[in-house]
């Protein structure tokens, strides 16, 4: 099938967004107190699609991120916690017009600083970010309701450290309700996509948001550390690894700070035999090929009912073939690069050990650009639940296909994991979808859909997936806090 | 002649039972020997409560209101008992009011922490919230049974199973109490009551990966840290209160999309 589509040269003409909608700086500071901090050492973020440098950023030091905390609660003090709720509000509501007003400059940033296609980046990632602001601007004037007979009240100074799948729109998540609390923030972007968070910082400025409300600063790590480490946080927010999210839980024991984790996933996602085949194979890849599978709540094991299996797989593999991989700026690119080097190395190697345990792989044929780092899409049949594809999390466009027979056992199936972020249904069966959905011990369960988001709907884990919730009222929480709190 | 009273023997509460700790130990406490629990009776605990967790987090929650209520019925029979084994009668009947309360509050609790959010798409999305699951509870040294119920009633009213280290200095409320609960329909492994050394039971509780939660009586670095290894929810209880957000830290909230569509 696939070598006859290639025969008759069923080829994409190259539809590149244009890039010159971004005017990059050489060399970005810290933007702490509204101001940018001249850093002290500095490393190049790269392009992973073609390696290319893009910039020079900061790696901000301890003393650095002292500026930035002394900042945050100096903003804190002196201004953000006397200003007016409804007044509070609509700095954030500008801030969402702003970046809807900037969307294609931010996409494009996105792409090239991240690798994930352009129309994930225009088409979920800036409209979601600019939707986060609007929302939680309308708490901020509202937290009565939210909390009635709970006299909620800011936490302080917010530390915040997001990754690098999402760079804009788990700032949004981050940022917005901790603004909208009344809390100031200080946020760390991942290190390979600080680019967007920079920009970030003009869409502040053209805001006029009060200096040192909300301060960035660039780095590894050691900066991640310091500002985990640092006493002048009142409030943590982690989105990562389960493993930096346990260190940092560690760190912060017997310190009486608020912490929320979003951590990592294994999520099943799963078919039974009287599922529309080709909606489900839509899912199924949408589920873990989106973004190039740098999704913590990827569905990741495909769960098939025996009966389907094979008619399952084939129409998977099929559609496997039709995806575009490739440049992340051409409009038609399906799946991008993969972020960085560390990651494919982390991808390969696990994909090495699935096929030394014994799962078949199969990769549809594929040509990648020579520079740049890139894995094809891929799907693992065969698998047990003991092989590491089955239970590691690969953040990569690896697929594991697993099979069950009964209801009961495909509930042990999803659950058998440490993480408990989502997991997917795929029945046209009401009851047996609403039976599903109550066993699964994931934060998120999609039914004949997978991987939505909205800012009206929480999202977050079970067990080690982490604990506090991002999204809706629910979201608002973590960043208050309240009268059975005891204290001021 | 006079009679020579029948004493009773003070052991711990575990999947429904009543064992002497396995380690064959006690230590004395308000004039009495106590079982003193050992790790492995921990982890006997732990065992039957998650045994049990499928069991109490499938009842309906009209049904569990029920049987807590029927606790707080028990509770109200033993005053006399319970009063002689804390500060007496006032803080007993607080005790009994505060599970009143809280059973009245396990058909509420979805319609105020949950519901439907409005999503900019064609589906329907609701957030319910579920047990978190086994819950470890350090329970504060004082008020001997006021702060016990205070702690657990929360944890079981979210629908959670629970392992209980008593008060170390006062735990014969908390044996008492076992007997409440044996008699009140409340499942075998629902509950779990280990008395002994704090110091000694706490630190495996954290560790154990087998706990979803933990509820300390005060800021425990050494315990936190434990507590990470498998991103345990670590909540610091009031041994005086009640909130149904003293619940909402025990329940995990879900979130579940479909389409709409003909």
């Amino acid at each position: 099938m696939t070598e006859e589509l290639a025969f008759r040269g069923f080829e994409y003409a190259a539809a590149p967004e244009s890039r010159a909608i971004v005017s990059l700086e050489d060399a970005y500071g810290h933007y702490v107190g509204g101001r940018w901090l001249e850093p002290s050492e500095t490393y190049t973020t790269i392009s992973p699609a073609s390696e290319e440098p893009l910039a020079a950023v900061g790696q901000a030091s301890a003393a650095d991120v002292d500026a930035a905390v002394a900042a945050a609660r100096s903003a804190f003090d002196s201004e953000w916690s006397a200003l007016r709720p409804a007044e509070r509000a609509k700095y954030l509501f500008r801030i969402a017009r702003l970046l809807q007003e900037r969307a294609r400059e931010f996409a494009v940033l996105e792409s090239l600083d991240g690798g994930k296609p352009i129309k994930e980046s225009r088409d979920v990632d800036l409209p979601l970010a600019a939707a986060h602001f609007f929302y939680y601007a309308g708490w901020a004037d509202k937290l009565e309701y939210a909390f009635p007979n709970r006299r909620p009240r800011p936490r302080g100074v917010a530390g915040q450290i997001i990754p690098w799948n999402f760079p804009l729109l788990m700032l949004a998540w981050k940022i917005a309700p901790a603004l909208a609390a009344g809390n100031t923030v200080v946020l760390k972007p991942a290190e390979t996509t600080p680019l967007t968070a920079l920009l970030f910082c003009d869409v502040l400025r053209q805001a006029e948001l009060p200096p040192g409300v909300v301060n960035i600063v660039t780095g590894d790590g050691r900066t991640g550390a310091a500002l985990v480490e640092h006493d002048g946080v009142d409030k943590f927010a982690f989105t990562g690894s389960t493993e930096v999210g346990k260190a940092i839980q560690r760190e912060l024991a017997g310190k009486g700070k608020g912490l929320t984790l979003e951590l990592g996933g294994k999520a099943a996602n799963i078919v039974f035999d009287d599922a529309p085949l080709d909606q489900a194979v839509e899912g199924i890849v949408n589920g873990i090929y989106f973004n190039q599978g740098h999704v913590c709540c990827a569905g990741s094991r495909l769960l098939v009912q025996e009966s389907i299996e094979q008619p399952l797989v084939e129409k998977l593999k099929r559609r496997l073939s039709t995806l575009r991989v490739g440049d992340p700026l051409d409009k038609n690119t399906d799946v991008g690069a993969i972020n960085s080097a560390a990651q494919l190395q982390k991808i390969e190697e696990l994909v090495a050990a699935g096929e030394q345990e014994g799962a078949e792989i199969y990769q549809p044929p594929c040509r990648l650009p020579e520079r740049g780092y890139w894995f094809v899409p891929t799907v693992f049949t065969g698998v047990a639940q003991s092989h590491r594809i089955a239970q590691e999390e690969i953040f990569g466009p690896v697929l594991s296909v697993l099979t069950f027979r009964t209801p009961e056992e495909a509930v042990e199936k999803a659950n058998n994991t440490a993480y408990g972020l989502s997991a997917g249904i795929w029945t046209e069966k009401g009851s047996r979808i609403l039976w599903m959905a109550q066993r699964m011990r994931a934060g998120v369960v999609w039914a004949n859909t997978f991987n939505r988001f909205d800012p009206t709907s929480p999202f977050g884990g079970y067990k080690e997936s982490g604990f506090g919730r991002e999204g809706g009222l629910h979201g608002l929480e973590p960043y208050l806090r309240f009268d059975e709190d005891g204290g001021a | 002649m006079t009679r020579v009273p029948v004493r009773k023997t003070y052991k711990l509460y575990v999947g429904g039972a009543f064992p002497r700790s396995e380690s064959g130990r006690t230590y004395e406490a308000e004039g009495h020997n106590i079982a003193r629990g050992s790790r492995k009776d921990l982890r006997d605990a732990v065992r039957a409560a998650r045994g049990a967790a499928a069991k109490w987090a499938g009842m309906t929650a009209y049904n569990r209101g029920q049987v807590l209520y029927r606790v707080a019925e028990m509770m109200e029979a033993r005053t006399a008992e319970l009063a002689e084994l804390c500060e007496g009668r006032e803080e007993v009947e607080r005790a009994i009011d505060r599970v009143v309360w809280y059973a009245g509050w396990t058909d509420k609790l979805s319609q105020v922490l949950g519901g439907s959010n409005p999503v900019a798409g064609p589906y329907f999305n609701f957030t319910v919230p579920e047990p978190t699951g086994v819950v470890g509870i350090v329970a504060p040294a004082e008020p001997a049974l006021l702060g016990l119920i205070s702690r657990l009633a929360p944890v079981l009213a979210g629908g959670n199973v629970a392992v209980v280290i008593a008060s170390e200095a006062h735990p014969r409320a908390a044996v008492e109490l076992a007997e409440v609960l044996e008699t009140s329909d409340v499942p075998a492994g629902v509950v779990n009551i280990l008395t002994g050394l704090r110091d000694e039971l706490a630190p495996h509780l954290a560790a154990h990966l087998d706990v979803d939660a933990l509820d300390l009586d005060r800021g425990d670095a050494e315990l936190e840290r434990a507590a990470a290894d498998n991103v345990k929810r670590v909540v610091f209880g009031r041994p005086d209160g009640q909130s149904p957000y003293d619940i909402s830290k025990f329940v995990e909230l879900k979130t579940v999309w479909h389409p709409t569509g003909r």
